[in-house]
């Protein structure tokens, strides 16, 4: 088989991974797992798109970064969408979530989510209609690196990214005072008021964090894959399993969980075939209930 | 008129199949707390069952092995039982939330079969020719859809008699008890744990019965059917009529239903052709929101008997305060 | 007495609305003193002591701090407002190095303070400073309690309360816990807290009062109260349990 399922297995594991954090924090944080995340992706993803479009229409054409797809609208696109779809994570907390959320039956609260997941998908085929869409139609020639593998440099930026943001993520949540919140929260809720800490401002702070990296996986997709309503809810299940298989609660176990399941799935599309990849998902977790669980760096619950 | 009678029928008919599905989720949701977002797969499972026990031979896949319509039936109460329960012991010992995730990978690993496994399932074009129960009444309209809505009734009204029987058992009253407090069924002995499984394998029979009674109702499948609209459309269906209550499974199945093929028409004669699908997604959205205003305003439906605060552990009631502090 | 710092009036409190555990309790807690909370089993000495931390929903009375009125105030709030609470189980974040644990808690202090006073609490509780890198979750069920009092005190509270701080340690912790609040009010710091092991609080105590069913049915000198037959009485005809740990 050919070595370029590294990178393929690269990219798709940080699309997941980047998506499976958000997962992982709202379970741990929130306690409760959020069918609506994957269409935070889309909604973000179309968001950034829009924005994109305005901007064009506003200064005409504008020259990509050499040599890059996308040039400076993307970024800063990328940033409102990135806001947006925080913002739509906040609102949907407040008007929804948070409500069941203090009538305290959490599985009624991820029952709301699929409703909200499926009002929100169908909102964006009824706007955008389900035809697929492209931020760039531009075809970026791939290089070779060496050992039979080609990357292009869109592929390259957005690894960096990904790096970027999940060392970011990582050193907010072990070094900032509004990680170790966090960290505490999901620990120990009740402790956690006593020590004074705000348990509203720390959930403002996890939809704000998972919204905002739902709408960088989305772009990613969009830039790499292609953009559609349904290219969220696709990605529900990798990051289900990514978050489980990493451990709930554990920002590393969700980006490494994302990257297994992103070289897995990349191997299968190998050896057996594309049409079968969303199997890999669901044959790893089953694997992980089986075996582990707590996942690889979870802890038992309490 | 006879239309409007032979309309009625199917019109009633299709509502009593999805009531079975929902019946089926009431054992395991209303009755158990056993959260099941991929039951698309089982009703999905137990109509390929069936269809490929009852079809005529069909050198292109497995089987048809044209046996009885009944024998397809059982057969699919008992795949679609066995699936079920295997997820259930899968995620036996865990949240709530690990089983909803596997139910849901189960609907996306049962969808990817049927698309692609053409051997067994026909993929993308499904299975036809399965042979209907009055099929020979088929040429006067009336008739076949009187008849098949009384088998369709018959089969509805044992299950509903059944499972309220084995609600009320001392079965049916460990389930509620365990639903009750999830912390406790999940730390109780493997007893305990193993009622759960067998409401999720007979909640998952029921469903995939009801996949069977719609496959050989129509005479035809495809993967098509089992997206997840099924599972939300069935949710909103048990949420409406009430979680824990058989008769509310029943009529909120078929009062979703008829705001479901209403609105349906209503934008068929409301839209042009080439803005249907469209407007098609729009009354997702429509029930989505009313779903989630239901869960907001009256979690017990019309006739839900779970208590809106359960009894909580002190643990428990710290979160709950936490959270309406945080919103 | 010296000046008031926490004065509780007629506080009810409950989980349920309408079904009130605390049925009005009034204690008052002077400068520098330690009050003991006694009662027997379900009189509602936990609810009441949670209540007035604010982690119980309060139904009626008013709970001051310096003068203060902190009734309803939310639990977060009562670290800023001078009164830190350290629960009976649970007090610490397991998951989490001693030294976050300690961290975690000074959100309220300047930035500039903090890691100062994180050295003053290794200072007065040295035990914690060689495990500062531990999961919390792996100390022993003294240090743990000493963790969630070190982690309480960093804030520099008024007033600090206790449910319970013996439950579920040896003898020897027992002795050392005491110990320790003994030493803590050397410093200034007000302390409440809420007993089980009756005869080790009220050596150590200066007033202590009896909770029976929800209200507060008598009050006394700690080192007397032992002897009272009152309490004994009070006790359902009973002396307070003599436990085998207390510090006689």
């Amino acid at each position: 088989m050919s070595l370029q399922f590294i990178v393929d297995g690269l990219l798709t594991g940080s699309m997941i991974g980047l998506g499976a954090i958000g997962v992982t924090l709202t379970y741990s944080i929130l306690r409760f797992s959020n069918f609506a995340h994957g269409d935070f992706m889309a909604w973000g993803t179309y968001a950034t798109l829009a924005v994109v479009s305005a901007i064009g229409a506003i200064v005409g054409k504008v020259a990509p970064i050499a040599p890059l797809s996308f040039g400076w609208p993307l970024l800063v696109a990328l940033v409102v969408g990135m806001a947006f779809t925080a913002l739509l994570a906040l609102l949907l907390d407040k008007v929804l979530f948070s409500r069941l959320r203090s009538q305290g039956q959490a599985i009624i609260v991820v029952m709301a989510s699929f409703g909200a997941s499926m009002a929100l998908r169908s909102l964006l085929e009824f706007t955008f209609t389900s035809r697929p869409t492209y931020f760039s139609r531009a075809i970026q020639i791939a290089m070779p690196v060496g050992f039979g593998i080609r990357v292009t440099p869109d592929q390259i930026a957005l690894l960096l990214l990904t790096a970027i943001l999940v060392l970011g993520v990582h050193l907010l949540m072990t070094r900032t005072q509004t990680g170790r919140s966090m960290q505490a929260l999901s620990q120990n809720a009740a402790l956690a008021r006593i020590v004074g800490i705000d348990v509203a401002r720390v959930v403002r702070v996890t939809w704000i964090i998972g919204g905002a990296l739902a709408c960088v996986a989305g772009v990613m997709i969009g830039i790499l894959v292609q953009i559609r309503p349904f290219m969220g809810f696709d990605m529900l299940l990798p990051m289900f399993a990514a978050a489980i298989l990493g451990g709930i609660g554990s920002i590393p176990g969700a980006v490494l969980g994302g990257l297994i399941i992103g070289f897995a799935e990349a191997g299968a599309v190998q050896l057996i075939g594309a049409e079968w990849r969303a199997a890999v998902s669901f044959i790893i977790l089953m694997a992980v209930l089986f075996v582990r669980p707590i996942g690889l760096f979870g802890v038992r619950e309490r | 008129m006879i239309d409007l009678v032979g309309y009625g029928a199917f019109f009633l008919t299709t509502a009593l199949i999805f009531s079975l599905v929902t019946l089926g989720l009431n054992l395991q949701w209303g009755l158990t707390g056993l959260f099941n977002v991929g039951l698309a797969g089982f009703v999905a499972i137990g109509a390929y069952t069936s269809a490929l026990l009852t079809t005529p031979d069909d050198p292109a896949r497995l089987g048809g092995f044209g046996l009885p319509i009944l024998i397809g039936w059982a057969g699919a109460m008992v795949v679609g039982g066995i699936a079920a329960a295997l997820t259930g012991m899968a995620t036996l010992r865990l949240r709530s939330d690990y089983l909803a995730i596997t139910t849901f990978g189960v609907a996306v690993v049962v969808q990817l079969v049927a698309l692609n496994a053409q051997k067994l399932t026909g993929g993308p074009f499904g299975i036809g020719f399965i042979p209907r129960p009055f099929g020979s009444l088929a040429e006067t309209p009336l008739l076949f859809n009187l008849s098949n809505l009384a088998v369709v009734s018959a089969v509805a009204l044992i299950a509903y008699l059944a499972l309220e029987h084995l609600s009320r058992s001392p079965w049916g009253r460990v389930l509620k008890a365990l639903r009750e407090d999830e912390r406790a069924a999940i730390s109780l002995g493997k007893s305990a744990r193993f009622y759960r499984v067998q409401a999720f394998g007979v909640g998952g029979a029921i469903m995939a019965l009801a996949g069977a009674l719609q496959a050989h109702f129509t005479g035809f499948i495809a993967p098509d059917n089992y997206l997840p609209i099924l599972t939300f459309q069935v949710w909103v269906m048990l949420i409406v009529g009430g979680s824990g209550s058989n008769l509310g499974a029943v009529v909120g199945s078929i009062l979703v239903w008829a705001i479901w093929a209403g609105s349906g028409t209503l934008t068929s004669v409301l839209f042009a052709p080439e803005q249907q699908a469209r407007a098609a997604s729009l009354q997702i959205v429509a029930i989505g929101v009313m779903l989630c205003v239901i869960l907001l305003i009256r979690p017990n439906g019309l006739f839900g008997d779970i208590p809106r605060r359960p009894r909580l552990g002190k643990r428990a009631k710290a979160a709950a305060a936490k959270s309406s502090s945080g919103s | 007495m010296n000046e008031t710092v926490l004065d509780v009036r007629n506080l009810e409190a409950g989980y349920e609305p309408g079904v009130p555990i605390v049925r009005g309790a009034s204690i008052t807690v002077g400068q520098g003193e330690i009050v003991v909370v006694l009662g027997p089993n379900g009189a509602g000495k936990s609810s009441f002591i949670k209540a007035i931390a604010g982690l119980v929903p309060i139904s009626g009375g008013t709970v001051l701090l310096d003068g203060k009125d902190i009734t309803a105030a939310p639990a977060h709030t009562m670290v800023r407002l001078g009164l830190a609470f350290v629960p009976q189980t649970e007090n610490i974040f397991p998951l989490m190095s001693v030294e976050d644990n300690l961290r975690v808690a000074c959100g309220i202090l300047e930035r500039r303070e903090i890691p100062g006073r994180i050295e003053e609490m290794y200072a007065a509780f040295p035990d914690l400073v060689r495990q500062r890198r531990t999961a919390a979750g792996n100390l022993s069920g003294g240090q743990r309690q000493m963790l969630a009092v070190a982690r309480a005190l960093i804030v520099h509270p008024k007033v600090l309360v206790l449910d319970e701080p013996s439950a579920g340690l040896s003898p020897k912790f027992v002795s050392m816990v005491f110990e320790m609040l003994t030493g803590i009010r050397k410093s200034g710091v007000t302390i409440l807290l809420v007993e089980q092991n009756a005869k080790a609080a009220l050596a150590i105590g200066d007033r202590a009062y009896v909770l029976v069913e929800g209200k507060d049915r008598h009050e006394g000198i700690a080192s007397e109260l032992w002897n009272d037959p009152i309490v004994a009485e009070l006790y359902l005809g009973q002396r307070p349990q003599h436990q085998k740990g207390g510090m006689a």
